[in-house]
């Protein structure tokens, strides 16, 4: 009895060391990378332009169809809940005001967050574990290339410039998606809505949307690369790093999420 | 240069650990330019973690490591950047990028490293794929190779920047004969050509015996015996002894022999 609660004590502070220390490699990555970003010229360690612009097209405009088609479903989904809970007060005219400001500042980055870290997370995590499986990146350690810099950096940059970029158009369909369902019962047209919509939304809404974009951008690529670095266990291992990927990143994306509404909101 | 025995690898009283478990127990170990050196030992004898300490890829407990005159764990980042190009590694696996062409592969660290433009490069990549006789091959991808084909392609990868030091981890490992005999006459040929130092990890004892100028037998963490063929093949250490004994397995069976060894409890050779 006693044998047993001491091993799930010591499972318990074996989890904890882990979780610690994997939390720290995460932001030694993000400072290593933003390291070898701004000195890794004179190191001949350059980040090219057109890896980037590979991880903007990989992580973003590849992502675009199916952001834009929950967007929109999220919108209209956001209006058939707004318009019936705000028709006992008589009040659906505010649905225009509440969808507007309640997708840009949450809704939006929360969908594109999760597509995202579904596509991208575990799409770094598999690259880099089967990398480590397959011994590439030791290949890239001696032969002088710092994996951080080749491997981190690329889809960390193109992360934080595609969210915020997916995230404006998310912004879009999901007010079209909420105005396609709201124009009957508001009897206005899709353009007045549309335009109404715009007239309400301050910078400050677009702007937290955005700000939570680029965290959740820093998020995916980290998560993904920290599981990644650490597969142990062949094709198994490469598996597992990426199922936790998703989950790991979802679970910070919807934490950070709150805690930036919180600060973002005062 | 082989005149001059100047040491391209010398590695002193080198102690690592893995974990708790001590790996490598006071290991000597050293390396004249031009020389081919074989090493060999068990599983488990410390010959792939000799490899990476010497690539500098993990931190030793203690010892000293200098190639090519340099200590790996103190030099900085741009003089270990600088002996890393004069280094080529050809890894087990072959470890090419599997999201990049052939080609692609053996020509990233000149573009990484050099400021040759996109001609040159191309050449310089496709004349070390002939070299390994993979010429046309470098629009495949790698796993559309043979594992053959991988290991010269992964050959050309780490001769592309002109190395003075060239390490292979087990070259022939699951390779038919033919294949094996090829990659031994490849190493042989770029030694002879481009006076290269080598450092080849193998079990393989006919491909030892074939290409080593000397070989090292590595045995629990220990130098154990360092020789040429004729002095390994002539020791009389028990252990380098079991290391060969699948060779003289196969040289005289006598049917007395061979029941003896069949019936009798604690049968070693020798």
């Amino acid at each position: 009895m006693f044998k047993f609660a001491f091993r799930q004590i010591e499972n318990l502070g074996m989890i904890s060391y882990q979780a610690i220390e994997r939390f720290g490699f995460a932001i030694r990555l993000f400072w290593d990378s933003f390291y070898w970003l701004i000195i890794g010229r004179q190191y001949k360690q350059r980040v090219r332009l057109h890896q980037i612009v590979e991880q903007v097209r990989i992580n973003g405009f590849d992502a675009l169809p199916i952001v834009l088609a929950l967007s929109f479903v999220v919108g209209m989904m956001l209006a058939i809940q707004l318009i019936y809970a705000l028709s006992e007060f008589g009040a659906e005219s505010e649905v225009l005001r509440a969808i507007a400001k309640s997708v840009t500042r949450e809704f939006a980055p929360l969908i594109t967050g999760v597509i995202v870290a579904g596509r991208s997370g575990a799409a770094i995590a598999a690259r880099i574990g089967s990398q480590v499986v397959s011994q590439e990146i030791d290949a890239l350690k001696v032969m002088g290339i710092v994996p951080v810099r080749y491997l981190v950096l690329p889809p960390l940059l193109g992360l934080m410039i595609s969210m915020p970029l997916l995230v404006v158009c998310s912004d879009f369909m999901s007010i079209l998606g909420g105005a396609v369902f709201s124009i009957g019962r508001l009897d206005m047209s899709i353009m007045a809505y549309l335009v109404e919509s715009l007239n309400i939304l301050l910078v400050t809404d677009i702007l937290q949307g955005l700000i939570k974009s680029v965290s959740f951008g820093i998020i995916i690529a980290l998560v993904g690369a920290t599981m990644g670095f650490h597969v142990t266990g062949g094709a198994e291992g490469v598996g597992k790093a990426t199922t936790s990927a998703v989950v790991i990143s979802i679970a910070f994306i919807v934490l950070v999420d709150m805690i930036a509404s919180y600060f973002l909101t005062q | 240069m082989h005149s001059n025995p100047e040491i391209v690898i010398d590695v002193k009283n080198l102690i690592t650990h893995y974990g708790q478990r001590k790996i490598l127990d006071d290991m000597d170990f050293s390396v004249r330019a031009g020389e081919i050196r074989v090493v060999m030992g068990g599983s488990g004898s410390g010959k792939s973690t000799l490899l990476w300490h010497i690539l500098g890829l993990y931190q030793p407990t203690s010892g000293n490591v200098e190639v090519l005159g340099q200590n790996i764990h103190t030099i900085s980042f741009n003089e270990q950047l600088a002996l890393k190009q004069n280094i080529g590694v050809s890894f087990q696996s072959g470890a090419l990028f599997s999201s990049m062409n052939v080609g692609e592969n053996v020509a990233l660290p000149l573009r990484e490293f050099t400021n040759l433009d996109e001609n040159t490069i191309r050449i310089i990549s496709r004349m070390k794929l002939e070299v390994v006789n993979l010429g046309g091959f470098h629009k495949l991808m790698p796993s559309q190779l043979s594992g053959g084909m991988i290991k010269r392609a992964a050959l050309a990868r780490a001769i592309v920047m002109d190395p003075k030091l060239l390490f292979f981890d087990e070259p022939s490992a699951g390779l038919d004969p033919v294949v094996a005999s090829e990659i031994d006459d490849l190493i042989l040929s770029l030694r002879n050509t481009m006076g290269m130092s080598m450092v080849v990890v193998t079990h393989e004892l006919d491909s030892a015996f074939k290409i080593a100028d000397r070989i090292t037998v590595l045995d629990q963490g220990k130098n154990l015996f360092t020789g040429t063929v004729d002095e390994i093949k002539a020791c009389k250490i028990k252990r380098v002894n079991d290391l060969l004994e699948r060779r003289s397995r196969h040289e005289t069976v006598t049917s007395e022999e061979y029941l003896r060894r069949l019936t009798q409890e604690n049968y070693t050779l020798s």
